[in-house]
């Protein structure tokens, strides 16, 4: 065995470097887990194995995976095909950690594919791609190919009894796509819209059957806690969490980039010792900590582990774990107005609050920071908090957009007024 | 390709394109966007003549198959210039300079967000985050990605000055 790694999901990872073919993969420890699972270890075992990690969904939700994966009907329960799709639909913007595991190490992501798909004994698996990702889906393409040639993939795989294929999906756009259930509706060739839960994908997904759906890095990090075990991959957390997490920042930062870090590290640690701290002239003023669906962070509370947990806590989210600086040379008015245009645009247009409130929070922003907004205006986006969030919408989509609004009024309440007293943005 | 072309009824090369890559899914629908993005790599866009025949090999109507075309941006069911630039619009390209670029676009180009140039040569589209934000501003032209973009790497990525025609 090689040196158990501390940073497994970047381990093969060089930036720059086109990644290592199929034979390197392996010289580094590849594919072992698969030799010693498929027909070896009961598939339940490794359900309970990731349930016991405490591995939960890097997409942005955080919904422990064992658990996802434990809703699966078994084979006896529901005969017929089953389905493991992996969501690549990487768009959240201010993400951009899939696309360094997909580009990064594709064997990786195909090795995580086999023993998940193994777990919940799915014989087809989609790797759903944004099309915008040419340089993933062809190295994906390229690791299939390599996968299936040395046997790993296929009809009866090392004589275990199990089948299973990859194929790669590559979108057409549309952010929409990143939701599971409207990411299995694009996969079959319709409209990207949501659908109702339950039922949920495990009883009913893809085509009616079992389905499960997993994003990226959940799925990159199975191979690592079959190999190396459970207390292992718990271990590498800090702060009580598990596991280690690609985390990011872009902003006014002066390395802007990802990081594989313990999960839990702080924010401040991440910003100021990895990304090397604001750059010259340029002040923290709050950061989004994943995603433009999550809510501000402000510059005081930059010691708070990077945890689902404790973000909740603070009244936001961990979400995608690539986190936005908001400078303060950036207007807070102006940089809310973007990100509500993001998800006005973005809406798929199936349920009337997001598809007609999104627009209208859009331009009532937009009409602040230019200097045509009223006091009322401040009382309208309020209520639209309510009027779009949890429990109003179909989908998640208007509730996030509402997560920056929020906070936004909350934490830059003070800016939003000077705009409308002034009828000018002060950054301007 | 002239304008001919991208309408002219599809080919037995892309006929067979088709039937393969319905041979992927387990119904033919589940190919229909596989099958618009290979018609369009061909013909630029998808014209309405494209439409009705890529619907009626996936045994859908075409106005089945327009709800889908419709839908995802990167369906263009407009004719396109030779090179679609697509430019991001998201938070960190937009707080690091992406508008001075579009606005470089227009003086340079004389095309806005949404327009082709007279030439045919390019079309301005907006685009959700690239998920290259480390290297903000990001844009992609074609198919290749393309980071840290100011004016002057702009205009070497477009070809704007210089005698390179392309």
């Amino acid at each position: 065995m090689s040196a158990i790694p501390t940073k497994p999901l970047t381990r093969n990872i060089t930036r720059g470097e086109i990644p290592l073919d199929i034979a390197s993969y392996e010289r580094a420890d590849g594919y072992v887990a698969v030799r010693d699972t498929l027909g070896k270890v009961d598939p339940a075992a490794i359900v309970q194995m990731i349930t016991d990690s405490g591995l939960g969904g890097c997409g942005g939700g955080g919904f422990p995976t064992g658990r996802k994966w434990q809703l699966m009907p078994t084979r006896a329960q529901r005969p017929g095909p089953r389905y493991f799709v992996v969501n690549a639909d990487e768009m959240e913007p201010g993400t951009f950690k899939d696309r360094l595991l997909l580009e990064g190490d594709p064997h990786q992501m195909i090795e995580g594919i086999i023993l998940s798909a193994y777990a919940v004994q799915a014989d087809v698996a989609f790797i759903f791609v944004r099309g915008e990702y040419v340089t993933a889906i062809e190295r994906l393409n390229i690791a299939i190919a390599q996968a299936a040639a040395a046997g790993l993939l296929g009809a009866n795989i090392f004589g275990s009894g199990y089948n299973l294929s990859i194929q790669v999906h590559g979108g057409a756009g549309r952010y929409i796509c990143g939701e599971e259930t409207a990411l299995l509706n694009s996969l079959e060739g319709k409209r990207a819209i949501p659908r109702s839960k339950p039922p949920f994908p495990q009883i009913n997904g893809l085509w009616g059957c079992p389905t499960i759906v997993n994003n990226v890095e959940t799925v990159c990090n199975v191979p690592h806690i079959v190999r190396y075990g459970t207390d292992w991959y718990r271990g590498l957390g800090a702060n009580g969490a598990v596991g280690t997490k690609i985390y990011g920042v872009s902003g006014r930062v002066n390395r802007p980039g990802t990081f594989e870090l313990p999960m839990g590290t702080s924010m401040r640690a991440m910003i100021d010792d990895c990304a090397g701290g604001m750059k010259d002239g340029y002040r923290l003023r709050a950061v989004l900590p994943g995603g433009a669906s999550t809510g501000f962070l402000p510059e005081d509370q930059m010691d708070v582990p990077m945890t689902f947990a404790d973000m909740a806590k603070r009244g936001t989210r961990l979400g995608t774990g690539t986190a936005i600086v908001l400078d303060d040379r950036t207007c807070p008015v102006g940089f809310i107005a973007n990100l509500q245009q993001f998800f006005a645009r973005e809406s798929c247009g199936w349920c009337a609050p997001c598809r007609d409130g999104l627009p209208w929070v859009e331009r009532t922003l937009k009409s602040i920071e230019t200097g045509t907004g009223v006091a009322r205006d401040l009382d309208i986006l309020t209520e639209m908090t309510d009027n779009l969030g949890p429990g109003r919408t179909f989908c998640a989509l208007a509730p996030g957009a509402m997560a920056s609004l929020q906070s936004g009024l909350k934490y830059f309440g003070d800016v939003f007024r000077q705009h409308i007293d002034s009828r000018a943005c002060p950054w301007t | 390709m002239s304008i001919v072309d991208r309408q002219s009824p599809l080919d037995g090369t892309e006929r067979a394109a088709i039937a393969d890559l319905i041979a992927h899914y387990p119904t033919a629908r589940a190919a229909a966007i596989d099958a618009l993005k290979y018609v369009q790599k061909r013909r630029r866009y998808v014209a309405d003549n494209t439409l009705q025949e890529v619907a009626h090999l996936l045994g859908l109507s075409a106005a089945e198959l327009d709800e889908v075309a419709t839908f995802y941006n990167l369906i263009y069911r407009k004719p396109v210039g030779e090179r679609v630039i697509l430019l991001c619009d998201s938070i960190t390209c937009w707080m690091t300079g992406r508008d001075a670029l579009a606005r470089h676009i227009e003086q340079t180009i004389g095309i806005k967000s949404g327009e082709t140039s007279a030439d045919d040569r390019f079309t301005l589209l907006p685009i959700v985050c690239l998920g290259h934000c480390d290297h903000a501003p990001a844009m992609m032209v074609g198919d290749v990605l393309h980071g840290d973009v100011d004016t002057a790497k702009l205009d070497e990525i477009l070809h704007i000055k210089g005698d390179d025609a392309r």
